[in-house]
């Protein structure tokens, strides 16, 4: 396939996965808000605003549960829901021919609704439960209208590196937040997870057994091994037509050898050795989901250079 | 539509019969699900950078068979016509040496490009796709109106309108045989790799468009889908080793056929345009040698010069000798002295064209414009004659339009669309209807907020009709009773699903017998 479409759909998956993702943080923490009347809004804002790359509020200008409602989701600078569905929709445009119009309608109704007028009458939470709505139901066409070719596999991929992503910094922001109890059963719901983990291990389980559970459990599609491990796979299946020694020897896709080193840490290290400073160890991920994503712009989405031609004139 | 007042035409009995039956309001509602469906589906038209839904009347423009007869024939020679005057002006020039048209009007044209001349394009086929503008004047004749010959649009709208109208407005749909418009992607394909360099061999087509910013961007798109090709930018083409490639995830891929949505200037920025990212360096000098076809050929737009016009009857009976069965619009051409003094003395009754402009840029009516506008429009005149021609006011015919809740007369104009193979030029039945939604407006152009309509051209009476279908077999297609209440209700459902456990173990085993 074109290198062009396939980058629009790995970033079509990227967005969609962001959009779905900054809904379930911004949620937990507008629900922890609510809950906990004696936590310091503005500190608590600014960290989550850090955890998720936004640029710094200057430090005598309180933030408040809205600015942070604004600038994540409804803004439209880099990262906010309204910009990632409005990206997702701007590539999944370039890509109309490879998608499916079921797919791509699904997609720009979405986006014709994200309008102040669109928006009127949902509130902050309506908005994210509709976001959550909206990905699942683009994704799920997908899923039921795509064949499992080259197009279908590059969004894949953009979603579980998404994925992985944002299911890191889930869980560093809730570390940073000096966690207790209920906080985790907050962000094992925002995950739709708190059902799944609770029927593995019972209500009684502790906080560490959430964390492992949202970093390590190879069955929870939102668990950051699952994440890696379909992330492997697709890279796997765009490598097949490559070179077949790359079977025999190794790996050599440096995104994929990125992807399951981190996958293998943090499969065969203790947990204990993990807990000691689990936001380091998420960003440690971060980066790694970053540098895999390059990797994989390099390989499969190469640039026409603009002056290549010139040795073309005749 | 109307012969006399609240009189159909024959034609359109069966339409206005079913309209007459719906209420301001349910039309109203009819108009706003179409509005919705085109902005959900994104069949939009980029205006200044913004996207807006293509504009569609819901009151389906009808054309009778025998109407259509006329039209397909003339329209197919129309094309075989162009199709023979470029081969002659890109080569012998015979036409030139037998003074049925003057040298000077070909070499003066914009468009005609001598980079052009000496590729010889396969099975002779320079205009691929056209779209032929008629207007129905007053008398109810089809005229020529202008030749587009480049990178005509608008078929996906006709391919869109279609399943929206027939949606909307099922009842008149279903009350007559209308023709089908869905074969066009098919017929394009097809066409497209019937000449290609190398047809024997699966050749490789793709769509190239100048990109998302561009007006008809939804149309490239939706060619390329339905056709099953990769739509490409300029900047996804290389050349090299006197081939074209495209850049894919798995290197880079021989292209063979392009059908280009990029005009000319912006195709090559060797040839052309130096600052153009939106071609392929070096496509011109692969398609000399003969190792692409560029659909539609480079420098057709010297055959849909609106002065190169004015000849075409002449060129017509010159080439095929036939005689034109579309009749031009009646045309002053201005580079003759006398034509131009007498336009000139007659300039707020005319309308005066640019030969080289399209989408209705440039174009003047007498009647509607202002005395400084006129002022100025004679001056450009004498300085340059050969940019433009004048043609009398024509009182365009009217279809009842959606104004408002009610229905009310608008100017439209008819642009069918062929698709030549070099065996064969075939003509959609239907064509893009274009209609001029202001009260007395006679220009239709989508650039000039003008809207469309669907065009219905009605199946011959010869037409066998289709086969009906099969009646459905009810009892095997309804699901067992999921919802017992009693106890023997029980009984049933286990009995049931033992039925499925073993209907679906004889499936595995590879022989169970198919249910629906």
């Amino acid at each position: 396939m074109l290198s062009r479409i396939a980058e629009s759909m790995f970033w079509i998956g990227r967005y969609l996965e962001r959009a779905d993702g900054t809904a379930r943080i911004l949620d937990v923490h507008l629900q922890l808000l609510l809950e906990d009347p004696w936590l310091d809004e503005d500190a608590s804002c600014r960290v989550l605003l850090g955890v998720m790359g936004a640029e710094p509020v200057a430090l005598e200008e309180k933030v408040t549960r809205l600015t942070m409602l604004n600038r994540l989701a409804y803004a439209r600078e880099p990262g906010s829901i309204v910009d990632s569905l409005r990206a997702a929709r701007a590539n999944a445009r370039r890509a109309r021919e490879t998608i499916s119009t079921e797919m791509w309608e699904s997609l720009n109704t979405t986006y014709n609704a994200l309008t102040p007028t669109g928006r009127a009458g949902r509130g902050p939470h309506q908005f994210m439960d509709w976001v959550r709505e909206r990905v699942a139901t683009v994704v799920g066409i997908a899923d039921s209208t795509m064949s499992r070719d080259e197009p279908w596999h590059f969004l894949l991929l953009g979603r579980s590196i998404e994925r992985v992503d944002m299911t890191a910094r889930m869980l560093a922001s809730e570390d940073l937040r000096g966690s207790s109890g209920p906080a985790w059963a907050l962000v094992l719901r925002s995950c739709g997870a708190h059902e799944a983990f609770v029927r593995a291990f019972g209500a009684a389980a502790t906080e560490d057994r959430a964390l492992e559970f949202m970093l390590l459990d190879r069955l929870f599609p939102r668990s950051v091994v699952n994440a890696l491990l379909t992330a492997e796979s697709c890279l796997a299946a765009l490598e097949v037509d490559s070179v077949s020694a790359t079977r025999r020897l190794g790996v050599r896709d440096d995104a994929r050898r990125l992807l399951g080193r981190q996958r293998t840490d943090l499969e065969y290290r203790p947990l204990s050795q993990m807990l000691l400073d689990p936001a380091g160890e998420m960003e440690e991920l971060q980066r790694a989901v970053s540098q895999s994503s390059e990797a994989i712009s390099r390989r499969y989405f190469p640039r026409g250079v603009a002056t290549s031609w010139v040795r073309e004139v005749s | 539509m109307y012969a006399a007042p609240g009189q159909p035409r024959p034609a359109y009995e069966k339409l206005h019969a079913a309209l007459s039956k719906l209420t301001g309001a349910e039309l109203r509602g009819r108009v706003d699900v179409v509005a919705r469906t085109y902005l959900d589906a994104g069949v939009t038209f980029d205006i200044g950078g913004e996207e807006r839904p293509f504009p569609l009347d819901v009151v389906p423009r009808v054309i009778t068979a025998q109407e259509w007869s006329e039209v397909e024939a003339g329209v197919a020679q129309r094309v075989r016509a162009l199709e023979a005057f470029l081969e002659d002006v890109y080569g012998p020039q015979t036409a030139v040496r037998d003074g049925v048209i003057p040298r000077r009007v070909v070499t003066s044209s914009a468009h005609f490009h001598r980079a052009a001349a000496g590729i010889e394009p396969v099975a002779g086929v320079r205009v691929h796709v056209s779209g032929i503008d008629l207007i129905r004047d007053e008398r109810g004749e089809f005229r020529v109106l202008e030749d587009n010959v480049r990178v005509p649009s608008g078929v996906s709208y006709v391919l869109e309108n279609r399943q929206a109208v027939s949606q909307v407005l099922p009842e008149p749909f279903l009350a007559q045989r209308v023709r089908p418009v869905h074969d066009y992607p098919r017929r394009l394909l097809a066409a497209l790799r019937a000449t290609a360099p190398d047809a024997e061999a699966d050749p490789n087509v793709v769509v190239l468009t100048p990109g998302i910013f561009n007006s008809a961007y939804f149309e490239h798109a939706l060619l390329a889908r339905t056709m099953g090709v990769e739509l490409v930018e300029g900047s996804d083409l290389v050349c090299h080793g006197g081939r074209l490639w495209m850049r894919t995830t798995s290197g880079e891929r021989r292209v063979d056929v392009v059908y280009r949505r990029v005009d000319d200037e912006y195709l090559d920025p060797v040839h052309f345009r130096a600052d153009s990212m939106l071609g392929c360096p070096g496509l011109l000098s692969v398609a000399r040698a003969g190792n692409v076809t560029l659909a539609n050929a480079v420098g057709n737009g010297v055959a849909d010069d609106k002065l190169v016009y004015t000849y075409l009857p002449d060129l017509t009976r010159y080439y095929l000798a036939e005689e034109p069965l579309l009749r031009n619009v009646d045309t002053w051409r201005l580079e003759e002295p006398e034509a131009l003094e007498e336009v000139l003395d007659r300039l707020d009754e005319l309308v005066v064209k640019p030969v080289d402009g399209s989408g209705g840029k440039g174009l003047v009516i007498g009647p509607a414009a202002s005395r400084a506008e006129l002022d100025v429009l004679r001056q450009r005149l004498i300085a340059d004659p050969r940019g433009w021609i004048a043609q009398p006011v024509i009182s365009l015919s009217t279809i009842p339009t959606v104004i408002d809740d009610k229905l009310a007369p608008r100017h439209v104009d008819l642009r069918p669309f062929a698709v030549n193979s070099g065996d064969e030029v075939w003509v959609l039945p239907g064509g893009l209807t274009r209609v001029a939604m202001p009260e007395g407006q006679l220009v239709v152009n989508s650039s000039q907020g003008g809207g469309s309509k669907d065009t219905w051209v009605i199946g011959d009476d010869a037409t066998p009709p289709r086969p009906s279908r099969r009646p459905a077999r009810q009892a095997q297609m309804a699901g067992p009773d999921l919802a017992p209440d009693d106890a023997r209700g029980e009984q049933q459902q286990q009995q049931q699903q033992q039925r499925h456990q073993q209907r679906h173990q004889q499936r595995q085993q590879g022989c169970g017998e198919r249910t629906c």
